[in-house]
C-alpha cells in the first residue's frame, strides 16, 4: 500500500497562474510568466507582507484567468518559507474559503497538488486551489542575515526564488488531468551544510523517483519531462548520479525547475533556484503551459524539500529532506 | 553508497570557492578603505584636527559612510566583491549593525531595531570585551 501510487481519475488541472519578481523575470523563462512585479515590497511595508500580497495578487489573477470568483473555490490549500507559513495565511484571509496551510519547505507545492487532488477525488471539493510561495528577501531574513549584509556565499548555495504559483483543480473533464502520485519518505544522507541543499535533497529526489519507477512499472519511458523541483546544479547531477547508479538514465528528459529559472551565466544565482515558489512558479509557466499547447504529452513533476531550520542547523544537525511526485498528464 | 561515501562523493564534487581570487578581491577591498582612512586621516590633520583626534573623526567618518552605504543597499555590493576585506574593517562592523537595524525596523523601535541591533555584531562585543578583561588580568599580575 505504501509503495503503491495514488491514482486519481477525476482530477483535472482547469488553470495555473504564476507571479514572480524581477530576478527571475530577468531570466529566460520571462515570456512565460504571467505576471512580474519590479518593487521587491510588492508596494506593502515588510518583506513579509510582500509575499502575500505576490500571493493573493496571484489568486486572483487564477481566478480571474479560469473566469471564477472566491465563492466558487471550496478548498484552498498552500504554505511557503516563513515561520508559521504566515505569508500563505495572510495571503488566503479575506477569500472566506476554508483554508488548510501545508509545509515541505520547497515541496509545498507537490503537497498542495496532493492535498488539492485527494479532496477532490473523495469528493470533498469540487473545485481546489493549490499554491506556494517564497521571497528571497523574506527568505534571507529567515535563514540566514539581513539583506544588507555584507555576507557571501558559497558556489553550491542556491538563490531563494521570489515566486508565487496557484493550480486550480476541478472535477470538470478539462485539458490537463492529475493522473496520480507518489507521497516521498524522509530521507537523510546526513548532509550538515546548508549551502549544499541540492546535495541534501537530491538522495529524496532519487528515492521519490526509483521508488514511483517500481510501483508504475514501464511507465517512466513515457514521459516528456522529470521535473525536480530546486535541486540546483548542484544537486541535480548529484541526483542523476545516484540514479544512474541504480540503472536508470533519464538523460535531457531530466530537469530541475531551480536551473531553468535563472541564467546562470548572466545572473549571479550559483546553484540555481530554490525556495516554494521556485517549482510551483515553473512547472505551470513553462510545463503546464507547453502541455496545454499541444508540445507535451505527460510529466512528472517531483516536489524537493530540504526540511531544515535555522536553530537545527546551528546545532548541527544533519538536513532531513522529501520528495513527492505527481504525474500531470494532457488529456486528448 | 553508504551515507559516509556520499558525503564523501558530495564533498569531492563541490566547487571550492576561488581562494586566490577571494583574497586578491579581499586586499584590494580592506586595502582601499584603509586608503581612504589614511587620506582622511591627513585631511582632517591638515584642516586643523590634533594628531589624537584625526583617527577618531576617520573613525566617525567611515562608520557614518558605511551606515549610509548600507541604507541604500550599496555596502553588500562593496561585500559581495570585496569578501573579508569589506568585513573585517570598521566598516563592516558598522553595516552589521545597519543592516540589523534598518531589516527589523518594521517589528518597531524596541522589539525591532533594538533587540536585533546586535544580532550579528554581538559576537564581536562580547569576545571583544572578554579578551579585553583577560588581557587586563594579565596585565595586572604580570605588566610589571
Amino acid at each position: 500500500m505504501r509503495d503503491a501510487l495514488l491514482e486519481f481519475s477525476k482530477t483535472f488541472l482547469k488553470a495555473e497562474c504564476s507571479t514572480v519578481g524581477k530576478k527571475e523575470y530577468e531570466g529566460p523563462l520571462s515570456d512565460y510568466f504571467d505576471s512580474w512585479e519590479k518593487d521587491e515590497y510588492f508596494g506593502c511595508r515588510s518583506f513579509d507582507e510582500a509575499e502575500s500580497e505576490m500571493s493573493r495578487r496571484n489568486i486572483n489573477f487564477l481566478l480571474s484567468k479560469a473566469r471564477y470568483s472566491y465563492g466558487d473555490i471550496d478548498v484552498i490549500c498552500g504554505g511557503d518559507l516563513l515561520n508559521q507559513c504566515v505569508a500563505t495565511s495572510f495571503a488566503a484571509s479575506g477569500t472566506g474559503i476554508p483554508y488548510f496551510g501545508l509545509y515541505g519547505a520547497c515541496s509545498t507545492i507537490a503537497e498542495a497538488f496532493i492535498c488539492s487532488a485527494l479532496f477532490i477525488e473523495t469528493g470533498g471539493a469540487h473545485n481546489a486551489v493549490g499554491f506556494a510561495s517564497s521571497h528571497f528577501c523574506s527568505a534571507e531574513r529567515q535563514y540566514r542575515f539581513p539583506l544588507e549584509y555584507g555576507s557571501t556565499r558559497t558556489p553550491t548555495a542556491q538563490n531563494t526564488v521570489t515566486g508565487s504559483g496557484a493550480y486550480l483543480f476541478t472535477s470538470d473533464r478539462c485539458g490537463v488531468r492529475v493522473k496520480n502520485a507518489l507521497i516521498g519518505r524522509i530521507i537523510d544522507k546526513e548532509i550538515t551544510d546548508a549551502n549544499n541543499m541540492g546535495a541534501a535533497m537530491a538522495g529524496a529526489a532519487a528515492d521519490t523517483v526509483l521508488r514511483y519507477r517500481a510501483a508504475s512499472k514501464d511507465e517512466m519511458d513515457s514521459f516528456d519531462y522529470i521535473i525536480t523541483g530546486d535541486l540546483g546544479r548542484e544537486g541535480h547531477e548529484i541526483a542523476a548520479e545516484l540514479l544512474r547508479r541504480q540503472g536508470f538514465t533519464a538523460g535531457s528528459r531530466f530537469v530541475d525547475c531551480g536551473m531553468l529559472i535563472y541564467d546562470a551565466e548572466k545572473q549571479d544565482v550559483h546553484s540555481g533556484g530554490s525556495g516554494a515558489g521556485c517549482m510551483s512558479s515553473v512547472l505551470g509557466a513553462y510545463f503546464i503551459s507547453r502541455m496545454r499547447r499541444g508540445e507535451i504529452k505527460r510529466i512528472l513533476a517531483v516536489g524537493t524539500g530540504a526540511l531544515l531550520n535555522p536553530n537545527s542547523v546551528l546545532q548541527k544537525k544533519t538536513i532531513p529532506a522529501v520528495a513527492h511526485a505527481v504525474c500531470f498528464e494532457r488529456e486528448d | 553508497m553508504d551515507n559516509k561515501q556520499y558525503g564523501e562523493y558530495v564533498k569531492s564534487r563541490e566547487k571550492r570557492s576561488p581562494i586566490v581570487k577571494n583574497c586578491f578581491n579581499a586586499f584590494i577591498t580592506g586595502g582601499t578603505i584603509c586608503l581612504a582612512g589614511e587620506l582622511l586621516a591627513f585631511g582632517y590633520e591638515s584642516a586643523g584636527a590634533s594628531a589624537e583626534d584625526a583617527p577618531l573623526y576617520v573613525l566617525l567618518t567611515l562608520i557614518l559612510l558605511s551606515g549610509v552605504f548600507t541604507g541604500i543597499g550599496f555596502y553588500d555590493k562593496i561585500a559581495k566583491f570585496g569578501g573579508g576585506g569589506a568585513l573585517v574593517p570598521i566598516t563592516g562592523f558598522a553595516n552589521a549593525m545597519a543592516a540589523s537595524a534598518t531589516e527589523s525596523r518594521t517589528e518597531g523601535l524596541v522589539n525591532g531595531t533594538a533587540v536585533n541591533l546586535y544580532r550579528i555584531a554581538g559576537p564581536v562585543i562580547v569576545f571583544g570585551t572578554s579578551a579585553s578583561v583577560i588581557y587586563g588580568v594579565i596585565y595586572y599580575f604580570f605588566g610589571g
